[in-house]
């Protein structure tokens, strides 16, 4: 592969990677939830894109006008069922953590579970406008170009809609203190619950947009949750610009080292940045200032 | 030593001389049986030896249990056995201090997201040794001793976690672990050394999961990178010692057995829906018991015995009855 073969497959690798990170920074950051099975929210979505595209036809552009708001839903639903009870008996921010650390553990599980008694493990992919197009003399795929695309116009919309509207200032109110945000007039649970489920809906507009060019199986979810995990610290929890940028970094490593060493050693580097950033900088590349 | 302690150890070197003696009485059925279930005794005891008192979430524990059986089965042919479970352990040693120096200095949830994909990391790097340095993927071990020996062996081991978990608790190490779960601020103003003593407890805790890994690997006889490291194993020793409750001596027994057979039954009945049924438990447990079921229980004692000593002639009188 030449460089800028892997440049832009690494660009296009982080583009996804970035879009799923800022829904986790949305729901950690905001909602201040550990959600531990986000990760099968993206398998989930990218299973419900493959049915629409493989059983009825659907094109997975409009099969996001569906799966989109299915996972704002359940975003909203969990929130309401089993991260509301939990943040009303937890008196700190810790004990909040550790339960919903807990209670997420649990929900990886049954929703992995449900999905291999309905998909079993195979590996799932399906063909979507897989045809080259050339940039810059280097061949993509028309479906991960547009994988890129769409990664970038969410991410940019969620960007300016959380600076320059008045709601986005409200779910930055509540990132940077819960405690004060009801003195202007803030309702905290309303704003937590609904950035919960934003974050819902991007997790889901990444698993479609992942399944446009990946094979995935029910037990992916685990592996694309800690990447994101490891974005949203790189990028500084809340941060969403610094999750974009962090989300490309790890990309273009991940297809560096793919191309270039060996692509059985990609998660091992993706720990090694991990590593890196707990012992230079823990908060973050671009440190808080997001929030 | 007093009298409580006395009748208490007593009872327990009791109890592990009928669980030694079980295999000569028991068919090949029941001695897999208390394999299994000793070796989660001992993961549940061992995880809850660190994540109790601090209460740090570790997702980790198959990552340690599946380098110790991978070791077993990588050098089980050249080296002799007790040199083998030295070496596991001293693997495991090495992999805990790893992650416990980049994350113990940090907020308890940078090393629950360093742990939680540990497993994951750790089976793709063996995947990857194997298939590219050896051209093997999936080991034999062929052990001259039988399966008592492993429980004899596992039994050994969760005695030693528990004795070394009771002493702990009263040594000044489980003292400063106690302050450190409270408030770390205050903690630290007492002079503790909160990253030193979180690191040895996650490095001892980590070494003897490796051990119980290695202990069991001659179990399978193939073994293979996606059966040794399967998440399953870190996710229900934490349902174990959540149920019993963490903080308890004997809490995780308490959990781990109850939750041992069920899990066979499930296995065994439900081979495809256990991971949802244990999802949906494990999400109740978190709801329903969070300090697990020995501290509610005592709660509930507390809470009727007191309320009838202080009216004993009201409704009490029942209650006391009912305790009794």
């Amino acid at each position: 592969m030449t460089l800028i073969n892997v440049l832009i497959a690494g660009l296009v690798l982080g583009g996804t990677y970035a879009l799923v990170a800022m829904g986790l920074t949305l729901q950690y950051g905001i909602a201040r939830i550990m959600n531990l099975a986000y990760g099968e929210t993206i398998i989930a979505a990218a299973f419900a894109a493959y049915l629409l595209q493989g059983a009825l036809g659907v094109n997975p552009l409009l099969g996001m006008l569906l799966v989109l708001p299915g996972g704002f839903v359940f975003g909203y639903i969990v929130y309401g069922l089993m991260m509301r009870p939990l943040v009303a008996r937890s008196q700190d921010r810790g004990n909040l953590e550790i339960d919903s650390i807990l209670a997420t553990f649990g929900l990886l599980f049954v929703i992995q579970g449900v999905m291999l008694v309905i998909f079993g493990s195979n590996y799932m992919s399906y063909s979507f406008l897989n045809v080259p197009v050339t940039i810059l003399g280097a061949n993509v795929a028309a479906n991960r170009l547009l994988a890129f695309v769409l990664a970038l116009t969410i991410g940019l919309t969620l960007y300016l809609l959380l600076t320059r509207t008045r709601w986005g200032t409200a779910l930055r109110a509540v990132a940077v203190a819960p405690q004060n945000a009801p003195l202007v007039g803030i309702d905290v649970n309303r704003t937590a619950r609904f950035a919960f489920a934003l974050g819902g809906a991007l997790a889901a507009a990444g698993g479609v947009v992942i399944s446009m060019y990946q094979t995935f199986t029910a037990t992916s979810g685990v592996v694309f949750t800690m990447k994101a995990l490891i974005v949203v610290i790189m990028g500084g929890v809340g941060n969403l610009l610094g999750a974009l940028s962090a989300g490309l970094i790890l990309g273009l490593v991940e297809t560096g080292v793919a191309s270039y060493i060996d692509p059985g050693l990609t998660l091992a580097a993706t720990y090694a940045i991990f590593l890196a950033i707990l012992l230079w900088r823990p908060q973050g590349l671009f440190g808080g200032a997001g929030r | 030593m007093t009298a409580r302690t006395a009748i208490g150890l007593v009872a327990a070197l009791a109890a592990l001389a009928i669980l030694a003696a079980a295999p000569f009485f028991l068919g090949a059925y029941g001695v897999g049986l208390l394999i299994g279930l000793s070796g989660y005794v001992t993961l549940a005891s061992a995880w809850a030896l660190f994540s109790g008192p601090t209460r740090y979430v570790s997702l980790a524990t198959v990552a340690f249990f599946g380098i110790g059986a991978y070791t077993m089965a990588v050098l089980s042919e050249t080296l002799p056995y007790p040199l083998v479970l030295a070496v596991a352990a001293l693997i495991g040693l090495a992999v805990a201090l790893v992650v416990g120096l980049s994350t113990l200095r940090l907020a308890g949830v940078y090393f629950v997201i360093f742990t939680f994909g540990l497993a994951e990391l750790v089976r793709q790097l063996v995947t990857w040794y194997e298939v590219n340095v050896t051209g093997t993927l999936g080991r034999y071990i062929f052990m001259s001793f039988g399966p008592e020996t492993i429980y004899w062996q596992l039994l050994a081991l969760a005695a030693l976690t528990l004795g070394l978990s009771w002493w702990i608790g009263r040594s000044r190490l489980g003292l400063a672990l106690r302050i450190i779960g409270d408030d770390e601020v205050v903690a630290s103003h007492c002079g503790i050394n909160i990253a030193r003593v979180k690191l040895a407890l996650f490095a001892l805790s980590a070494v003897i999961m490796t051990l119980v890994g290695a202990i069991q690997a001659p179990r399978w006889t193939y073994i293979e990178p996606g059966i040794v490291f399967n998440p399953t194993v870190s996710f229900l020793t934490l349902i174990m010692a959540l149920l019993g409750g963490a903080n308890r001596l004997w809490g995780p027994v308490l959990g781990a057995v109850p939750l041992f057979l069920l899990f066979e039954w499930l296995s065994a009945n439900f081979p495809n829906h256990y991971s949802i049924i244990l999802g949906l438990l494990f999400i109740a447990i978190v709801f329903v018991l969070p300090k697990g079921v020995l501290d509610f229980v005592e709660k509930a004692w507390g809470r009727g015995s007191s309320r009838a000593r202080n009216k004993p002639d009201e409704a009490g009188l029942g209650e006391l009855e009912a305790g009794r």
